[in-house]
């Protein structure tokens, strides 16, 4: 499915000539999404300066994963994933739209699938946008720019045979999880001796069940307001049938009432939907990379933690007198992590939050200017509508 | 032939007092005002003014009395009193169908207000709900201010209706009995469900009364009079729902529906067929209509609640946020997202009182106008069926004429007089019933179209408002985004 859109970002990333990555296009199979991952590049480790791959979510899920894992990469905060792309919802409202066909007009039912296709379309080029940025963010990332799966990920031109993780290993992965929160707690509570991660710790944890409130609650309200708009829209074809059947004077009215709600009502969706792009999904996204940044934290204060112990660990054995060598190998070894940790995630933090600024005021700055379009647009068409009205009575 | 008279400036002139209910007692509080204004054809033409609206007292003109009633002149005000700081009851004009005059005669236009209030137990089978009409009698200029029940409306309904139904006027059905609202009020419940239930069956009352004084004919009634003007009326006991006298209604209601059905009407008249698909066919898509608008306030009322909830939560936000620009940005989005909550609010009532209400109204309306079409139905079955009969009558007179019985010839003869005069009877209702029901019909039209303009036109104004309301708050916003460094 070939479409044009414009490029939606919600993270503000410099792009140089050295790798440029986007999405071009995406096909939408029965139960899986196919993105064609386009890479410019004039770097010397690609065969070729320009070239396409065919992806599927499942591959990207495997490269957020092998960045999360790769200890080398403690330092930094990862991207956060990609959501799974989820048509369940507007594919079943499509196929109870076909079932109850026979109950509605052939307008009514146009009009309905109509709106449900748009509908579907919107979520899939969200889905797009969602991976696009993911990978926008590793190319502009100076450190995972370079990693060799990255590479992989782009100009393997075959199938990364890159399965979904089977039971047993989801198992695993909620096991991890479970010992990781612990763990998180108990490292959580270490008073850090420097200030500024002190106060990251504290600020991203209080930050991010916020964002997390606030994306919730945004997303009820944008529900409610569709809601209405489709409420708007049957509201039209109704006063529509009523003009037409009515023989005196009111069937104008009826009739230029009628055409105006079904004006209205698609800028009403459209409010709807521009609020769900510039501001839920911001939530959305924030939601997601705050917990990355918390993740950077929870993996420094690991590091903390095991230093402080291979330090511990050193004074004893030099108290006993045994195996001082090896302990003092342990522990230049946390020490060296730990520090290597700390310097980048400090900046890493410092960049997450000028990011952060940016992105708002971006969106924020978008979507107020939408938010007043569309009501100097609902305004106009209504004043003109009473005028019309007023100098028929 | 008296021109149309410019209407007065009604509805928004009017200003709405609120006064304190010193008593203690709780009961509904309005004030009509029925002025009267000479015709149009006098030679000193009322102004009209508006202010004249919300005081009280009549105006300089005179009063000329016609013994024609149609040529009544009224013009009516309002007081409202509130007892608790609740919101005003949002456009007490304004669903008001009577901003202008039907004819250049009858002119109505009272506002009622009815104000919120706790109701007291006056007795322990009903709860008083007071209405305090003020209402100006035909030969006095006095205010006077009149203190009515709700069920006191269903009795005048009830009245209105056994009187004037049968015979084909069409009378404004009542607001309906509550009585999950009612309890919910007696209770005691101080919440905004409660004041709500109570601003709803005030403005439902007030369209209610404004329609029925608005009929020519019902004005004259003397019960209408009554109601509007003595200062105690007797207790309407038949209007319980559950009493032996609501039992036999709805027993009644049962009887004619299965009636209905066995009647078969030659209808000779293209009109009446015509006009009863019309209603018909308006009566389907007003439900629908209805029941779309009642949804769309249901959801724009959600769209409320959910915007407040996210307006605290962007706050919440703001506080977290240790960028102080961005910190300040997001507060201020918080703000426009509360006041964007309440302009949602205010919508959802103008959905409701402007918009939805009408519509119910007028299904209702419709279906107290189906119900004269099937009077009409009844009325021509009796005159076929008196026919029917007296044709029985007549062969079983000439029977008789050649039995040797000259007394039963005797009483046949007398029957078939007297079923003749009741034929030509059941004839001159039925043409009678006939004959109102196009005049009628014909003036329901020219209301239903008044009553649909003007509040189509009020309704967009309220969106009109929105709209603006949301460019304000956008504007103020959009430079603290941009202020985010």
């Amino acid at each position: 499915m070939l479409f044009d859109r414009p490029r939606a970002v919600n993270v503000d990333l410099q792009t140089d000539a050295t790798l440029q990555v986007d999405i071009s296009d995406a096909l939408s199979e029965r139960d899986k999404v196919k993105f064609t991952v386009h890479t410019k590049s004039t770097l010397p480790n690609f065969k070729q300066n320009e070239f396409s791959v065919v992806r599927q979510h499942e591959e990207f899920i495997w490269l957020h994963d092998s960045f999360v894992e790769n200890e080398e990469y403690a330092g930094y905060i990862i991207p956060p994933a990609p959501p799974r792309p989820d048509f369940d919802a507007s594919r079943e409202k499509l196929q109870k739209l076909g079932e109850g066909e026979g109950s509605m007009t052939k307008e009514e039912f146009t009009k309905m699938k109509q709106e449900l296709e748009a509908e579907y379309l919107a979520i899939f080029k969200k889905t797009v946008a969602m991976h696009e940025v993911f990978l926008c963010r590793v190319a502009a990332h100076p450190v995972l720019r370079k990693d060799m799966n990255f590479h992989v990920f782009l100009e393997y031109n075959q199938d990364l045979s890159v399965r979904g993780k089977n039971k047993r290993e989801k198992m695993e992965d909620f096991f991890k999880n479970v010992v990781k929160s612990a763990d998180g707690v108990l490292v959580a509570g270490v008073k850090d001796v420097d200030d500024f991660f002190e106060h990251e710790k504290t600020f991203l944890l209080e930050y991010h069940n916020r964002v997390k409130d606030a994306s919730s609650k945004s997303d009820r309200m944008i529900r409610s307001h569709k809601s209405a708009a489709d409420d708007i829209n049957r509201i039209a074809s109704t006063l529509y049938t009523l003009g037409t059947q009515d023989s005196t004077d009111v069937c104008k009215f009826f009739l230029k009432v009628s055409e105006l709600f079904e004006k209205t009502r698609k800028i009403e969706a459209r409010v709807a939907a521009d609020e769900d792009l510039k501001l839920a999904d911001l939530l959305k996204y924030y939601l997601r990379e705050s917990q990355a940044a918390k993740d950077l934290l929870y993996r420094r204060g690991r590091a903390l933690v095991d230093y402080e112990n291979a330090n511990k660990a050193l004074d004893k054995a030099r108290a006993k007198n045994k195996d001082v060598l090896q302990a003092e190998t342990s522990q230049q070894v946390c020490c060296q992590k730990f520090e290597k940790i700390s310097e980048s995630a400090k900046q890493e933090l410092i960049d997450f939050k000028t990011r952060r600024v940016a992105a708002f005021r971006k969106n924020l700055v978008e979507l107020a200017e939408l938010e007043l379009k569309h009501a100097k647009g609902n305004l106009q068409l209504l004043q003109s509508c009473v005028g019309v009205l007023k100098g028929d009575t | 032939m008296a021109a149309e008279m410019e209407p007065p400036p009604l509805g928004d002139a009017g200003q709405t007092d609120f006064r304190e209910i010193e008593d203690g007692e709780g009961f509904f509080v309005s004030t009509v005002t029925i002025l009267e204004s000479p015709e149009p054809s006098s030679p000193d033409p009322p102004s009209m003014p508006a202010e004249g609206i919300s005081t009280n007292g009549p105006k300089q003109e005179d009063i000329s009395l016609d013994d024609d009633p149609e040529d009544l002149f009224a013009e009516a005000t309002e007081e409202v009193s509130l007892d608790s700081p609740e919101r005003e009851p949002i456009l007490s004009d304004g669903p008001s169908p009577a901003i202008t005059p039907v004819t250049p005669t009858a002119m109505l236009t009272p506002r009622m207000g009815l104000g919120t209030a706790e109701m007291f137990e006056r007795s322990l089978d009903e709860v008083s709900s007071w209405v305090k009409l003020t209402s100006m009698t035909i030969f006095s200029k006095n205010e006077t201010t009149v203190r009515r029940r709700f069920s006191d409306f269903l009795g005048l309904h009830s009245k209105l209706a056994s009187r004037y139904l049968h015979i084909g006027y069409i009378v404004p059905p009542a607001p309906e009995k509550s009585i999950v609202g009612m309890t919910k009020v007696k209770v005691g419940k101080e919440d905004l469900s409660s004041a709500e239930f109570v601003e709803k069956r005030r403005s439902a009352l007030e369209r209610y009364l404004m329609r029925t004084v608005k009929h020519p004919i019902l004005l004259k009634d003397p019960d209408v009079m009554m109601f509007l003007e003595s200062s105690e009326l007797p207790r309407a006991v038949s209007t319980q729902a559950l009493s032996g006298a609501g039992i036999l209604r709805m027993v009644n209601k049962a009887a004619d529906a299965v009636n209905k059905m066995t009647i078969k009407m030659n209808e000779s008249d293209a009109w009446f067929e015509e006009k009863h698909q019309q209603f018909e066919n308006l009566d389907l898509q007003l439900r629908k209509l209805h029941a779309s608008v009642e949804c769309l306030v249901c959801h724009r009322k959600e769209l409320s609640v959910n915007t407040a909830s996210f307006a605290k939560s962007a706050a919440m936000l703001g506080n977290s946020e240790d960028h102080t620009a961005l910190s300040r940005a997001l507060s201020q989005l918080a703000e426009v997202e509360e006041k964007i909550d309440q302009l949602h609010q205010d919508q959802a009532y103008a959905d409701f009182y402007l918009f939805s209400e009408l519509l119910g109204d007028y299904v209702r309306l419709i279906t107290a106008v189906k119900g004269v079409f099937d009077h009409r139905m009844k009325t021509w079955s009796k005159w076929q069926d008196t026919q029917l009969l007296l044709q029985k009558k007549r062969e079983a007179e000439s029977k008789l004429q050649f039995a040797n019985k000259p007394d039963k010839l005797q009483q046949a003869q007398d029957e078939i007089k007297e079923l003749e005069g009741k034929v030509q009877q059941g004839e001159k209702d039925f043409e009678l019933i006939s004959k109102t029901i196009r005049k009628e019909v014909s003036r329901f039209e020219k209301e239903r179209v008044k009553d649909f303009k003007v509040v189509i036109i009020k309704y967009l104004e309220s969106l009109v408002q929105t709209q603006q309301q949301l460019i304000k708050y956008w504007e103020a916003f959009l430079p603290e985004a941009k202020a985010i460094a």
